[in-house]
C-alpha cells in the first residue's frame, strides 16, 4: 500500500504549512504522520460502531456483514469467472458499476479539496451531468456511435464543470464560501431535474407524457458493455475511463504546474499570492476540474447503464456525497479515491439489490451504509483522536524493549 | 448606517432624500406589483402591476446613481420581477387564482414556515457562538422521528416533544465534541452529523415499525383554536387555527433576539463568534458557550422535526422526512443576516414559496417548480452579494485552541 504516498505532494513542509491552519496543511500533516493506518482505523471502527447498533437490535452482527460482502460480489475471488450465470460474478459487475461513479464523484470532492475548498455540490454536477447526457444522448438520434458518445460525455463534462464553476467563480470574485454556494446548487439542480423529467417538462418523455421518467438514450449514445449484458445492467467501458480519471487525476496534481498551484493555493493562498501564483484564476479552475470529474459521473452512469431517469430517481440517487466520504476516507489521493470508491461501491450494492439473507433486511442494510458513512466521515474529519490513540500505542511500545535492555 | 437616534436629529425631508430609503421603498414597491393581480386586490389588466412595477424600477435607479448600487439593483430587479410575476398572474384566470391565493394560504405558509423558523434560528445559535452548522438537517430529521416515536410509546405528544429535542441535542452533543474539543473540520463534521442521522432514522423506522407506517392515532400537537377570531371570515383560515408550534416559533424569534441582542448571555454568544481570544482573556469560557448553543442548537433544530411528523405531518414519519429542509433554514439564517428577525422573515418568505408551489401543483408543475427553488436561487443571490452582503460572525467555523 506505499502508492500513498504522503511526501509527494508538499509545496512547503506539511508542519509550516499547518501553521497556517488551513484545513489542507492539517489534513497533509495528519497524513505524513499516520499514513494508511489512519484511514484504515477509521473504516474499522465505523463498522465496529455499526455492529454494535446491528447487535443491539438483535441480528448477528457477523453473519450480516459476511452476507453483505458476498451481496456485493467479493466472494468472487474465492472462485473467479467471466459467467455472470454465477451470482458472485453478477453481483461484482454491479458493485464495479457503482465503483466507477464513485471514484468519480469522490474525485471531484479529492480534486476542490487539493485547492483547499469543500466541494459539497458534487451531487448537483453528478445531476447536470445526467441531465445533459440524456438530452445529447437522446437528441442526436442516427448518428454514428464514436461521435454521439463523445458528444454527450463531453456535453455533459463541461455542464458539470460549468455548474461547479459557478461556485467557484463565486468565491473568487466576491468571496461566497463555496461550502454554502455548492449546497444551493445542488437543490437548484434536484429541482432542475423535477421540472426537466416532470409532467410536461422539455425532457419528458415523448412517447408517454404520463409518467415523469425521461426518454432512453439512443443506442449510438449507449456505452458498450464488456462484462455481462447490457440488458441486465452489465459493466461498461466507463470503468476504464474511471481509472483513467485516477491515474489523470494524478498526474495533474503531481505532474503538472497547474496540479502544483492548486496544491499551493490549497496549502496556504497567501503565500501562493506572494509566490506570484493568481489565486483567484486557480479557485475557478480547481471547482471546474472538480465539476468536471462529477459531470462526468453523470455522464457515464447515463450512457452506461441508466439510459433514462425520472422524478423518483432523484431523492433516491446520493452518489455524489457518497463521493465525499469516499474522498475523505482515501485522504485525497488517487489511490485512496480509488480503495474508498470500492469500498463505499461494495457497500452501496451489497446491502441493498446484492443483498439477499434472512440475517438482516436490505432496508435496514441500506440505511447501516449511511451511518457507516457518518462515522467514516465524522472520524476523518477529527482523526486528531485516531492519531492520539495511534501515538500512544506506539509510545508505549519501545518501554519493555528498553527494559530489556 | 445611520441609527435611529441620529435620524431624529435629521429633518424628515433630509432621510426621504437618503437613498436607503429610495432603495428600500423601490424593493417594497416592486414586491407590492406582483400582489397586485392577485387577491384580494386582484387588479385585472397589465396597467397596474406594470405602473408599480415602473416605479420601483426608476427608484432603483435613483438609488443606484446616488451610490448605493447593491440596494439600487436590488429595486430594480424587484420591480422588474414584480412586473413580470403581477403580468403572469393577470393571464390566469380569477377561479384559480382564487383557488391558490386565499386565506388559508396564509395558515399554509406558517405551517411551511415553522420548521424553517426552528431550523434557522438553532442555526443562529451555534455560528453566532462561531460553531458552523451544516448538520441542522440531520437535527431536525433525528427529532421528526423519534418525536413520533416518544409520542406513540409515551402516548402523548408532550413525551414525544422532550424525546425527539433530546434525541436532536445529543446528536449536536457529539457533533460539538467533535468541533469543539477535538477541533474537527465543522463542515466535514456537519456532513457526517446529515448522513448519521439519515441511517440512525431510517434504521430504526424500519426496525420497530417494519417498514410499516406509524400506526394511526398518535397523539399530535394541537392546534391553537382562538374562539373570537376563528369564526370570522379573513382571519378566521388565516390565523384562527394554527398549531401550537407555530406560536412558539413566533415566540421563538422574539426570545432569541432578546436573548443575543439584550442580554449578558447573548454578548457572551456573541463574543464567542466574533473573537474568542478576546472573549477567553475577560473570563468567558469559550468551551461552554459553544457547547451550549451547540445543544440549543440541536434541540431547536429537532424541535422543528417534531413539529414535522408529530404536527403539521399528523403523527407520520417518512424515511428522510425533512427532504432539505435543514438546508433550507440554513438558507434562511444566511439570508436573514444571522439575525432572529432577518432569519424570520427569510423563513416565511420561504415557507410561502413552498405553500405557493404545493398548490400550484395542479394547475402548473413548472411553476411549481419555479417556487420550489426559489429559497435556493436567492440565498445564491444573497451570498453572491447582489442585494445586500451577509456577513458571517467573523470566528464562524474556526475551531478554537485554549492556551
Amino acid at each position: 500500500m506505499s502508492e500513498i504516498d504522503p511526501h509527494g505532494s508538499k509545496p512547503q513542509s506539511p508542519e509550516e504549512a499547518a501553521s497556517s491552519g488551513t484545513l489542507v496543511a492539517s489534513i497533509a500533516l495528519k497524513q505524513r504522520a499516520g499514513g494508511i493506518v489512519v484511514p484504515v482505523l477509521t473504516a474499522v471502527i465505523a463498522f465496529l460502531l455499526g455492529g454494535f447498533v446491528v447487535l443491539a437490535t438483535g441480528h448477528n452482527p457477523l453473519l450480516a456483514y459476511r452476507d453483505i460482502f458476498n451481496g456485493a460480489g467479493l466472494n468472487w475471488i474465492f472462485h473467479p469467472t467471466t459467467d455472470v450465470a454465477n451470482t458472485s460474478a453478477y453481483n461484482l459487475t454491479q458493485t464495479l458499476l457503482q465503483t466507477t461513479t464513485l471514484i468519480l464523484t469522490g474525485l471531484a470532492v479529492a480534486f476542490a479539496f487539493r485547492c483547499g475548498m469543500f466541494n459539497i455540490g458534487g451531487q448537483g454536477q453528478y445531476f447536470v451531468g445526467l441531465y445533459v447526457a440524456n438530452w445529447l444522448g437522446y437528441d442526436f438520434q442516427g448518428m454514428a456511435a464514436l461521435p454521439h458518445i463523445l458528444i454527450a460525455v463531453g456535453g455533459a463534462t463541461l455542464a458539470g464543470a460549468l455548474w461547479a464553476g459557478i461556485a467557484g467563480f463565486l468565491k473568487a470574485t466576491v468571496g461566497a464560501h463555496e461550502v454554502i454556494s455548492t449546497i444551493m446548487l445542488n437543490w437548484i439542480a434536484i429541482w432542475m431535474g423535477e421540472w426537466l423529467f416532470g409532467d410536461g417538462g422539455p425532457l419528458q418523455n415523448a412517447a408517454n407524457k404520463t409518467v415523469p421518467i425521461s426518454n432512453d438514450v439512443a443506442t449510438s449514445a449507449q456505452l458498450p458493455v464488456f462484462w455481462g449484458e447490457q440488458q441486465l445492467q452489465g459493466l461498461h467501458v466507463g470503468f476504464f475511463v474511471a481509472l483513467a480519471a485516477l491515474v489523470v487525476f494524478w498526474l495533474v496534481l503531481n505532474r503538472t504546474t497547474l496540479g502544483y498551484e492548486v496544491r499551493a493555493v490549497g496549502f496556504n493562498p497567501e503565500a501562493a499570492a506572494y509566490g506570484g501564483i493568481n489565486v483567484k484564476k486557480n479557485l475557478v479552475r480547481a471547482m471546474a476540474i472538480s465539476g468536471a470529474f462529477a459531470g462526468l459521473a453523470g455522464a457515464l452512469d447515463m450512457t452506461g447503464y441508466l439510459y433514462h431517469f425520472g422524478v423518483s430517481d432523484i431523492p433516491a440517487n446520493s452518489v455524489g456525497f457518497l463521493g465525499i466520504a469516499v474522498a475523505l476516507l482515501g485522504r485525497n489521493t488517487a489511490v485512496g479515491t480509488g480503495l474508498g470508491a470500492l469500498l463505499f461501491g461494495a457497500l452501496l450494492f451489497g446491502t441493498t439489490h446484492g443483498l439477499s439473507s434472512n440475517v438482516i433486511q436490505p432496508e435496514l442494510a441500506g440505511n447501516l451504509t449511511y451511518m457507516i458513512q457518518g462515522l467514516i466521515v465524522l472520524f476523518v474529519g477529527a482523526d486528531v483522536l485516531i492519531l492520539y490513540v495511534w501515538n500512544t500505542r506506539k509510545k508505549l511500545r519501545p518501554r519493555p524493549a528498553k527494559a530489556a535492555a | 448606517m445611520n441609527t435611529w437616534v441620529q435620524g431624529l436629529d435629521n429633518p424628515l425631508s433630509a432621510r426621504l432624500r437618503d437613498p436607503a430609503t429610495s432603495g428600500y421603498a423601490g424593493v417594497l414597491l416592486g414586491i407590492f406589483a406582483a400582489f397586485l393581480a392577485i387577491p384580494p386586490i386582484e387588479a385585472r389588466t397589465y396597467t397596474w402591476p406594470i405602473v408599480v412595477g415602473v416605479v420601483a424600477v426608476v427608484l432603483g435607479i435613483w438609488t443606484v446613481t446616488r451610490g448605493r448600487l447593491r440596494l439600487g439593483y436590488g429595486a430594480i430587479a424587484a420591480g422588474l420581477l414584480g412586473i413580470g410575476l403581477g403580468m403572469l398572474a393577470t393571464r390566469s384566470g380569477t377561479g384559480n387564482l382564487q383557488a391558490v391565493f386565499n386565506a388559508a394560504l396564509i395558515a399554509q405558509t406558517f405551517a411551511f414556515s415553522t420548521p424553517l423558523v426552528f431550523g434557522a434560528i438553532a442555526g443562529m445559535f451555534s455560528e453566532r457562538s462561531g460553531v458552523v452548522n451544516i448538520g441542522l438537517e440531520g437535527m431536525m430529521l433525528m427529532g421528526a422521528f423519534w418525536g413520533v416515536y416518544g409520542a406513540d410509546i409515551g402516548g402523548t405528544w408532550v413525551v414525544g416533544l422532550v424525546v425527539g429535542m433530546a434525541a436532536g441535542g445529543l446528536l449536536a452533543l457529539i457533533y460539538g465534541f467533535f468541533a469543539i474539543h477535538l477541533r474537527a473540520d465543522q463542515i466535514v463534521g456537519g456532513t457526517a452529523v446529515n448522513f448519521l442521522a439519515l441511517g440512525i432514522t431510517g434504521y430504526f423506522f424500519f426496525q420497530i415499525y417494519n417498514g410499516n407506517y406509524v400506526p394511526q392515532g398518535v397523539s399530535t400537537i394541537p392546534s391553537v383554536h382562538i374562539p373570537g377570531i376563528a369564526s370570522t371570515g379573513f382571519l378566521g383560515p388565516a390565523i384562527g387555527n394554527l398549531n401550537l408550534m407555530v406560536w412558539v416559533s413566533f415566540a421563538l424569534v422574539i426570545v432569541s433576539y432578546v436573548v443575543v441582542f439584550k442580554t449578558p448571555i447573548g454578548l457572551r454568544i456573541r463574543a464567542c463568534g466574533e473573537h474568542p481570544r478576546a472573549a477567553d482573556t475577560v473570563g468567558i469560557n469559550v468551551y461552554a458557550v459553544r457547547y451550549g448553543c451547540v445543544a440549543l442548537s440541536g434541540l431547536l433544530a429537532a424541535a422543528g422535526g417534531v413539529y414535522l411528523s408529530d404536527g403539521f405531518g399528523g403523527g407520520t414519519f417518512t424515511d428522510n422526512m425533512t427532504e432539505g429542509r435543514g438546508f433550507i433554514a440554513l438558507a434562511a439564517m444566511i439570508f436573514g443576516n444571522w439575525r432572529p428577525f432577518g432569519a424570520f422573515g427569510a423563513a416565511v418568505l420561504f415557507g410561502f414559496s413552498s405553500a405557493v408551489a404545493l398548490r400550484l401543483q395542479v394547475y402548473s408543475a413548472s411553476a411549481s417548480t419555479l417556487f420550489n427553488v426559489l429559497p435556493y436561487v436567492l440565498t445564491l443571490i444573497a451570498v453572491a452579494g447582489v442585494i445586500g452582503r451577509t456577513v458571517p460572525p467573523a470566528a464562524d467555523g474556526k475551531p478554537y485552541r485554549k492556551q
